[in-house]
């Protein structure tokens, strides 16, 4: 068995030594996200960010406010009042009033529903996302991303961060051709917010959009201990049933 | 005569009750050495129960409807109580559905079970594993993510490549429409929810039937039947129940613990249990730039995209696909060696196994990476190696030099 194993390993070498990886997040290597979904303050935080600054455009049509009120231990009456504008009722749904067809028109496809995102791109490249906007008069919205070329939406939170201007350099890539790579940021106008007040909130934003990619996840660690914990004193008693019909079979 | 007896015997004189129990269970005599290796067998039958109560509640939420489904498994994800748990039990369970079978079937390889007499036993079972690619390839389109779709397309669309005029019309009959669509949806629904589940379910008792017929086999290899008692008991042998039942329970609960791992703490596995593209509501518009099959089919996706195209058309590939699953079935037959365990083969055989497990790792790791440079040639180079332990088994069992098989069990 032992020898079957090293033959594994010796030929299994050459293969991983292949899996090396390019930039993870577009230009840049992705920002790590350091949230947590424990930290309620910072779950509604997150929610009032995204009411106020994404959900003009974004829809999370597969969360209800009541859940999410209910999840982030906000008061029913406060959701009604403040995070719902239209005459809604609790039970809502997170839609949005833009129609998709004029979305369509303003933005050349309708912004994405974020109900997953989370998901489908991950926390770091929300992240990152989220904090490498930069002016770039090419574009219709005047600004482009790092995370992602292109982008088809405005910085929707400039009057936060304020506008940054990318410098990228010239550099040999590994195969000794010349490669235009991001450098650093240089800031143009101040947002309301400092720097450090800025990643502070987009951790919040990000950390309520993982917890909108899947509510369960507040519950599913703690329940998951629970379950593992049972099983090993489960297995207790199990094992020793075993070995004792087993102890007259030589 | 207790009531309980009375009862008994009112049943067996109508149904074989106590018969089977005895043949199947209390007087099944086993082997009394099996190892680490013999779980995998129970282990298959519970995931393969889980699969199916966890497959009736998603049912009661899910709906096959290629504008709702999306939206029903978020329905299932969020509003229904404990449809979360109730969903990664059963996306979980397919992965570990494939992980169990893929051991059960390597132990059957280092083992030689699938010599004679058990070929039966062999063909039932690859029979169920082809059958467990359909289920699972049918079940992954239902929730109508973007892989879901995509991955469906390039499936079907290798049906396409069919020459002779045949391939459209019969990618377009097994879809019901010129792409995916809802009418694919509908009918993969049906086959995944009880066309396919009673074929599974009606060669899992074949399996079964077959193994209790001959007899198991253990890790020596030696035909416990040869040495019986005076009683008729091979002396090796011990009832399954209750030896293995209570060795089994144990085996389940340790399943279950590193199942509840992956359920509890990463139920997606970093993309290779649940892919993250799949969390976009499938886009008949928008092609992902790398379509992935799931892990478990990634070995035979790298052998298709392996093998270059002829005349314009995909279908050597294909071909050598189905080929790659064809040369399992034979096996049994392709083995010419005198013994069966690997405890008793030579060198010749251990390494071909070894390398055998190293290629069908390593393609399956190909077959998630873009198909083009130094990707396609390792999957060309791991492809032969693939194909080299079969076409040469008749040979390489033949020379290899074995040991002699004792006559009774060692351990």
């Amino acid at each position: 068995m032992k020898k079957i194993l090293m033959v594994l390993l010796i030929l299994m070498a050459p293969v991983m030594a292949q899996a090396a990886g390019g930039l993870s997040c577009g230009k840049v290597d992705c920002y790590k996200a350091k949230t947590d979904l424990q930290n309620k303050a910072s779950l509604q935080r997150g929610v009032k960010l995204f009411v106020n600054y994404c959900m003009g455009c974004h829809s999370t049509k597969f969360m209800s406010y009541e859940r999410m009120a209910t999840d982030l231990g906000l008061d029913k009456e406060l959701v009604l009042k403040n995070l719902m504008f239209s005459d809604g009722k609790i039970g809502d749904y997170m839609e949005i009033a833009m129609p998709e067809d004029d979305a369509t028109n303003w933005f050349g496809t309708p912004p994405p529903d974020l109900s997953l995102v989370a998901r489908s791109r991950g926390k770091d490249w929300l992240y990152t996302y989220l904090k490498t906007f930069y002016t770039d008069d090419s574009r219709p919205f005047g600004v482009n991303n790092l995370a992602f070329a292109d982008v088809g939406m405005p910085h929707a939170l400039q009057g936060l961060e304020g506008m940054k201007k990318a410098v990228f350099k010239t550099e040999k890539d590994s195969h000794g051709e010349d490669a235009v790579v991001f450098d650093k940021f240089e800031t143009l106008s101040e947002g309301t917010m400092s720097a450090a007040k800025y990643d502070q909130a987009m951790l919040d934003l990000v950390n309520y959009l993982d917890y909108t990619g899947e509510p369960a996840k507040l519950v599913r660690y703690s329940l998951g201990v629970k379950v593992i914990l049972f099983l090993i004193i489960l297995l207790i008693p199990a094992y020793l049933m075993k070995k004792e019909f087993w102890k007259d079979i030589h | 005569m207790s009531k309980t007896q009375a009862l008994m015997g009112w049943i067996d004189d109508r149904f074989p009750l106590t018969k089977m129990w005895k043949e199947h269970l209390s007087e099944y005599y086993a082997p009394k050495n099996f190892n680490f290796w013999y779980f995998f067998g129970s282990l298959a039958l519970l995931v393969l129960v889980l699969q199916i109560v966890t497959g009736i509640f998603l049912t009661m939420n899910y709906k096959p409807d290629a504008e709702m489904a999306f939206a029903s498994v978020e329905y299932i994800m969020r509003d229904v109580e404990w449809g979360w748990l109730i969903r990664y039990m059963h996306s979980t369970g397919a992965s570990a559905f494939f992980i169990v079978v893929y051991l059960h079937m390597f132990r059957g390889l280092m083992y030689g079970s699938y010599k004679k007499p058990r070929e039966l036993i062999w063909i039932f079972g690859m029979l169920i594993y082809v059958a467990l690619m359909a289920e699972a390839f049918m079940g992954y389109l239902l929730p109508w993510g973007q892989m879901s779709y995509w991955g469906a397309q390039v499936i079907i669309s290798l049906f396409g490549t069919i020459p002779f005029g045949l391939g459209e019309p019969i990618a377009e009959w097994i879809r019901g429409d010129f792409v995916i669509a809802d009418a694919t949806l509908n009918r993969f629904f049906a086959f995944h929810v009880i066309a396919v589940p009673l074929i599974l379910l009606m060669l899992v008792v074949a399996h079964i039937i077959a193994l209790h017929e001959v007899g198991s086999n253990n890790p020596d290899g030696v035909d416990i039947k040869k040495n019986k008692d005076a009683n008729g008991i091979p002396k090796d042998g011990i009832p399954f129940h209750p030896y293995y039942s209570v060795k089994d329970i144990v085996g389940v609960i340790v399943f279950l613990i590193f199942f509840a791992m992956v359920l509890f703490f990463a139920p997606d596995l970093w993309g290779w249990f649940l892919e993250k593209d799949n969390f976009i509501p499938a886009d008949p518009l928008k092609t992902p730039d790398h379509i992935v099959p799931l892990w478990y089919f990634t070995p035979f996706y790298a052998i298709l995209r392996a093998v270059p195209p002829l005349l314009n058309s995909q279908f050597p590939g294909v071909a050598a696909m189905g080929m790659a699953i064809v040369f399992l079935f034979l096996v049994p037959w392709l083995d010419r060696s005198p013994v069966r365990s690997i405890r008793y083969r030579g060198g010749i055989y251990k390494f071909a196994l070894a390398v055998f497990v190293v290629t069908f790792l390593v393609l399956g790791w190909l077959g998630t990476q873009p198909a083009g440079g130094i990707y396609l040639t390792l999957s060309q180079i791991f492809s032969i190696l693939y194909f080299a332990f079969f076409i040469l088994m008749p040979w390489y069992t033949t020379i290899d030099k074995t040991k002699p098989v004792p006559e009774r069990v060692t351990d």
